[in-house]
């Protein structure tokens, strides 16, 4: 009887391993095998179609990244776009969550309400802020502009995503309103992880009501907080549809992936393109692996 | 100019012909193959159909031979070109595939040693005398020819509103950059919106577009091609000029601080709302789709400043080494340089004829001026696309033209910088 259970066991495991393999088999080869050919590529020669002799240059096409004009800029309004998108989305879903965590009167609806914008592909998103970002004033207002201008805010007009500082706190708005009702569910889970009982013994030791979110229920938010920052921040560190879809590969908002498309692309510089293919998957891994390993740690605990 | 390279293609025919020995026979060999593949990234619109009229008569006259179109769709061959590398590193070149004359064939393939000399082929069918010796030039490397120049568009072109420049006051085409300021002058002056209109979106192409354009008005044929020689600097007092004259036609429009596409910024001509505007002839062709009537709704000029100066572009066909059904092929490009093949081809592609005996009946308004002056005017590529820059520079210049635009302080010098080093980057 004994026996024959565990050849089942073990047939089922045997049998789902083979159930999975299809699965290893293409990811070790369409994501693993690729990611080492994309890295030898980025240490050899191809920067253009011309060269005849393929030969290993080792790392200076990432040297060469460090000094380019281009690659820099690019880095920078990454920065600048990601600390804008992070940190209004962190806001901007807080506080909806916050509003919403008492229990309002048709909760659900605001939910998906809020929620909707998550169901919208950043292209297509980007072509609608693309019009919204309208550049024209006054008389020739559209979007954007001419809302502003018709609730008297007309001084407020501005060139948006062509701005000479502005371009990409700007162009961080679409992302803030698509990705802070998706920030809100994840804090409104938070909240509701937290056992009302903790509330109410802190209401029984008298503790007032903004000493309870204070003191009690916030700081057992940070697994909310962390696990929300990776999520946005390698949102944010591959964004390519929304810049493409609003602005095209304007100089003005290129981003590193944008930049990374150009160099391939367009310009057929293969050993670069493929750099800085790289840059980015070091930048999204050293923001992403501590975060599993944490979070298997957690799983491991309980 | 022109005398000059006659002489050298009918020097280079001889000795290409004392090389190749009697390989112009081979080329008399009837078409015996039973399948032909040919690679274009015509897949939509006029393009598509002006293949497909091309790949008609090819049929009618090769019942024999299975035809196999390989488009692969994409802005401007980006994907196409993409497959096609890979095609040809693994061996299996089609039989003909589609490029820009210029650099593109010339560096890209040619020197790379992936395309077949088809001197022998010009000679045969007549070719040297019925493309101009300016555009052969174009397509030839160390004396021998390699490709066949199917269609020619027109970069420098004028577009403006006949009610609309009336209404200005302005009777007659800027013949020169003076004369266009004042005419901006006068647009601005008579309350146009925008006297010259930018399309600074997509990428800046159209930036980098009207700036080529500018070059060459400003300094004249040969200087602007010394420009990509290094006779000419980058950073010399002829770009600083022409970049002055740039800034000032930014000034009379949104300073190029706009998303439009090409499109876009053009409807304001149709549409009475603007100016000037500096688009190559794929415009007429555009509009008329849109049902806008030329002489009514638009007219064109050549731009200001490049009178008798022609700056083109030209897709042309190749026979790669190792295509498998030569003749086949040997076949195709005779029909495609053939004077029955390009007039059933361009008035569908909104293209005159490479030839300069294309029955001009067939063409409209704008294309028939268009072909008169193909046939007189000194012959200048363009570098936006791609005939006197490869893709390396085209996507440097873009950048770099966005980044001036871009930038509020209209940066004179960093530009010339920006577009020197880039130069410096070509690979020769």
């Amino acid at each position: 009887m004994k026996s024959i259970k565990e050849k089942k066991k073990l047939n089922l495991r045997l049998g789902g391993f083979f159930f999975v393999l299809p699965s290893i088999i293409a990811v070790a080869i369409f994501v693993y095998g690729m990611i080492l050919w994309t890295v030898n590529i980025s240490l050899s020669n191809r920067n253009s179609g011309y060269v005849e002799k393929i030969e290993n240059v080792g790392l200076k096409n990432y040297t060469d990244l460090l000094v380019d004009e281009r690659f820099t800029h690019a880095l920078s309004n990454l920065i600048k776009f990601t600390l804008t998108f992070m940190l209004a989305t962190l806001l901007a879903g807080f506080i909806m969550a916050l509003l919403l965590e008492k229990g309002i009167k048709g909760e659900g609806f605001f939910r998906s309400f809020y929620l909707y914008p998550m169901a919208i592909s950043f292209i297509a998103m980007g072509t609608a802020f693309r019009w919204l970002f309208f550049t024209e004033k006054g008389e020739d207002a559209a979007g954007f502009n001419l809302i502003l201008r018709s609730i008297g805010l007309g001084f407020l007009q501005n060139d948006w995503i062509l701005s000479e500082n502005g371009a990409m706190y700007s162009m961080a708005i679409p992302a803030v309103w698509q990705m802070s009702g998706y920030v809100m569910a994840l804090f409104l889970a938070g909240f509701r992880g937290i056992p009302d009982e903790m509330r109410e013994a802190a209401r029984v030791d008298g503790a007032s009501e903004f000493q309870i979110y204070r003191q009690i229920l916030f700081p057992q938010l940070t697994p909310t907080v962390l696990t929300i920052f990776i999520i946005l921040g390698h949102v944010s560190m591959k964004m390519f549809d929304l810049i493409v879809g609003i602005n095209g590969k304007s100089y003005g908002t290129q981003v590193v992936a944008v930049y990374m498309w150009e160099a391939t692309f367009d310009s057929g510089d293969l050993a670069k393109g493929t750099a800085i293919s790289v840059f980015i998957l070091i930048m999204v891994a050293l923001v992403v692996v501590p975060y599993l390993r944490y979070v298997n740690k957690q799983e491991a605990y309980r | 100019m022109r005398k000059g390279s006659i002489r050298l293609i009918a020097a280079a025919s001889a000795i290409a012909l004392a090389i190749t020995g009697c390989s112009s026979s081979s080329d008399e060999t009837a078409n015996t193959d039973t399948q032909f593949e040919i690679f274009t990234w015509w897949a939509s619109g006029g393009e598509a159909a002006g293949l497909g009229a091309l790949v008609d008569l090819y049929k009618a006259q090769n019942p024999n031979t299975e035809f196999i179109n390989a488009s692969v769709a994409g802005g401007a061959g980006v994907n196409a070109k993409a497959v096609l590398v890979s095609r040809m590193d693994a061996g299996d070149a089609p039989d003909s595939f589609q490029a820009h004359a210029g650099l593109e064939v010339i560096a890209s393939y040619a020197a790379q040693g992936k395309l077949e000399d088809l001197t022998s082929l010009y000679q045969s069918e007549g070719w040297d005398k019925s493309f101009p010796a300016d555009l052969i030039k174009q397509t030839t490397l160390d004396g021998k020819i390699y490709s066949v120049p199917v269609n020619i568009h027109r970069a420098n072109v004028l577009w403006w509103n006949p009610g609309t420049a009336a209404k200005a006051g302005i009777t007659k085409a800027p013949t020169t950059l003076d004369e266009m300021f004042a005419d901006l002058e006068k647009f601005k002056k008579a309350g146009v919106k925008t006297p010259m209109v930018l399309a600074g979106g997509e990428g800046s192409w159209a930036m980098a577009h009207l700036l080529d354009y500018v070059l060459v008005a400003s300094m004249g044929p040969e200087k602007f091609e010394g420009l990509f020689t290094g006779a000419t600097s980058w950073e010399g007092p002829e770009v600083a000029t022409a970049l002055k004259n740039y800034q000032r036609l930014l000034s009379y429009g949104d300073k190029g601080k706009n998303s439009f596409g090409w499109g876009e910024a053009g409807a304001a001509i149709t549409k009475g709302t603007g100016g000037f505007f500096i688009m190559g002839d794929w415009a007429s062709a555009q509009w008329q789709n849109e049902g806008a009537v030329l002489g009514t709704d638009y007219t064109f000029a050549a731009g200001p400043g490049t009178v008798g100066i022609y700056q083109w572009l030209s897709d042309t066909f190749t026979l790669p080494v190792g295509a498998k059904n030569r003749n086949a092929a040997l076949t195709w490009l005779k029909l495609a340089g053939s004077k029955e093949g390009q007039d059933a081809f361009n008035p569908l592609k909104g293209s005159i004829a490479a030839r300069t005996d294309s029955d001009l009946s067939l063409y409209d308004d704008y294309l028939k001026s268009a072909a008169a002056d193909w046939a007189k005017d000194r012959l200048v590529g363009s570098t936006a696309h791609g005939v006197t820059a490869d893709n390396k520079f085209m996507a440097a210049m873009n950048a770099a033209v966005g980044k001036y635009v871009s930038g509020g302080a209209k940066d004179n010098a960093g530009l010339a910088k920006d577009l020197a080093a880039a130069q410096a980057a070509v690979v020769k």
